[in-house]
């Protein structure tokens, strides 16, 4: 059992966002929980933005991917609002791909309504300005780096918080 | 009165064995659902057309996440039986739509394929108007009674601070800008008033949802939007709310709703069967 809960991981590592190529699902925090029943599997994965477009996609990407396996009969996934993505749940690895990506990871230790600022994930200068909120997709906001000129993009904070 | 952990109602099987119970809490459903339709279809029409392009991708970011919200709220009427959220979406007939009328109201004269004189300051004042009270409305629902609800609207409350402080900054501005923009908002703020009364009404089912700890009562929601409200707005309107063209929550609505509908379900109707 263990060892396939490692494949299906390993697997779940090479389905990436299909808006951010190169960055896993698995290391974007998107997995909650993996069960294994004999040959089936139940996935339960938490949406980054409840808008995001995307989630379709990941869903089928993801059957796809751990229905491969050999040794699966069939594979389930279902988002669950239960549990809630926080940027805090991407991974080191996730962090690393979103740089190369051109994407800042976002900022941490962030207390919500609070400002927030992101190094560059170009240069690493600290000298950047916020040019936009929002951007491309609804997770993005844009930047702009004024130590190498580069305009770039960080993942937006959200934290889930009690009230 | 807000529920104790000893009366959830803990998922769509269990509402279902109690009528009055799903009754009240589909009513609100299609209330949040077609809210954020509505105000996400007005939102759409400014694509392209916004202050500046920087707004224009501001604009329709929001657009677009609200719009997933909506898909979140029909999903849960769905799970309680009712149809798929295309369905709901595109054929339910103007009367039997929930949202508040200040929400259909059009964005201004003509069309957005032709001539489009829309006002931005009708849509600085509605769209805060509408994250403020977005905001108080499911905070109360997060302590509420029907868990899959309070999930939900706990996941809506981390992305929505995003859309209320972007309108919040606009009002701002603009309300400390020159003469002719703070008439303008003052204009469309009285305006708002003597059409919103509808906004914070929760509809045939008010009474029950308030008793089965669902959400709090109209009153308090009023309250909390007022106090929401006055954070930014230095002076509101000495009046009550007005409902000038009646509650939406009621199934009252305007022409502009038709005019909406109609283009929502476009393409919807060229094709009931496609698959996106």
């Amino acid at each position: 059992m263990n060892q396939h809960l490692k494949e299906i991981e390993a697997v779940l590592k090479t389905v990436d966002d299909p808006e951010l190529p190169s960055v896993s699902v698995f290391d974007l925090g998107m997995v909650h929980d993996v069960k294994v029943i004999g040959s089936q599997v139940l996935i339960t994965m938490v949406p980054t933005f409840a808008g995001c477009p995307a989630l379709d996609f990941i869903k089928r990407d993801v059957q796809k991917a751990v229905g491969d396996l050999p040794w699966v009969s069939d594979c389930e996934v279902h988002f669950s609002f239960e549990e809630k993505w926080s940027t805090d749940a991407i991974t080191d690895e996730g962090k690393t791909q979103l740089k190369k990506h051109g994407v800042a990871p976002p900022p941490e230790n962030y207390q919500p309504g609070e400002e927030w600022t992101v190094d560059c994930p170009y240069c690493g200068s600290d000298y950047t300005s916020m040019e936009n909120v929002f951007g491309p997709t609804a997770c993005r906001s844009i930047l702009y780096c004024t130590s190498c000129r580069n305009p770039f993009e960080a993942m937006k904070p959200v934290v889930d918080y009690v009230y | 009165m807000e529920r104790g952990e000893e009366e959830m109602m803990e998922s769509a099987e269990a509402a279902k064995q109690d009528q009055t119970y799903l009754n009240a809490l589909k009513d609100l459903l299609y209330q949040l659902a077609d809210d954020d339709f509505l105000i996400s279809f007005r939102g759409s029409e400014w694509l392209g057309l916004a202050p500046h392009i920087e707004e224009d991708v501001a604009f329709s970011s929001i657009t677009q996440n609200t719009m997933g919200h909506a898909l979140m709220f029909y999903n849960l009427l769905e799970e309680l039986g009712d149809q798929e959220a295309d369905f709901l979406a595109h054929e339910r007939k103007p009367e039997e739509r929930k949202n508040a009328i200040y929400f259909e109201k059009k964005n201004g004269e003509g069309h957005y394929t032709e001539e489009p004189y829309y006002d931005w300051a009708l849509t600085v004042v509605r769209n805060f108007f509408y994250e403020s009270f977005k905001k108080v409305k499911l905070e109360a629902i997060t302590k509420g009674s029907y868990k899959p609800l309070a999930n939900v609207a706990g996941k809506v409350l981390m992305e929505q601070p995003y859309h209320l402080a972007h309108w919040r900054i606009w009002f701002k501005q603009l309300y400390q800008s020159t003469d002719d923009a703070r008439n303008r908002l003052q204009e469309r703020l009285e305006e708002a008033w003597e059409q919103c009364g509808d906004v914070f009404e929760l509809g045939a089912h008010a009474a029950e949802l308030e008793h089965l700890g669902i959400v709090v009562s109209e009153d308090t929601l009023r309250e909390r939007w007022l106090e929401e409200l006055s954070k930014t707005i230095p002076e509101l309107p000495a009046k009550n709310f007005g409902k000038k063209y009646g509650s939406g929550r009621d199934g009252d609505h305007t022409p502009d709703l038709n005019q909406a509908l109609e283009i929502l379900a476009e393409v919807y109707e060229s094709d009931k069967d496609a698959v996106w």
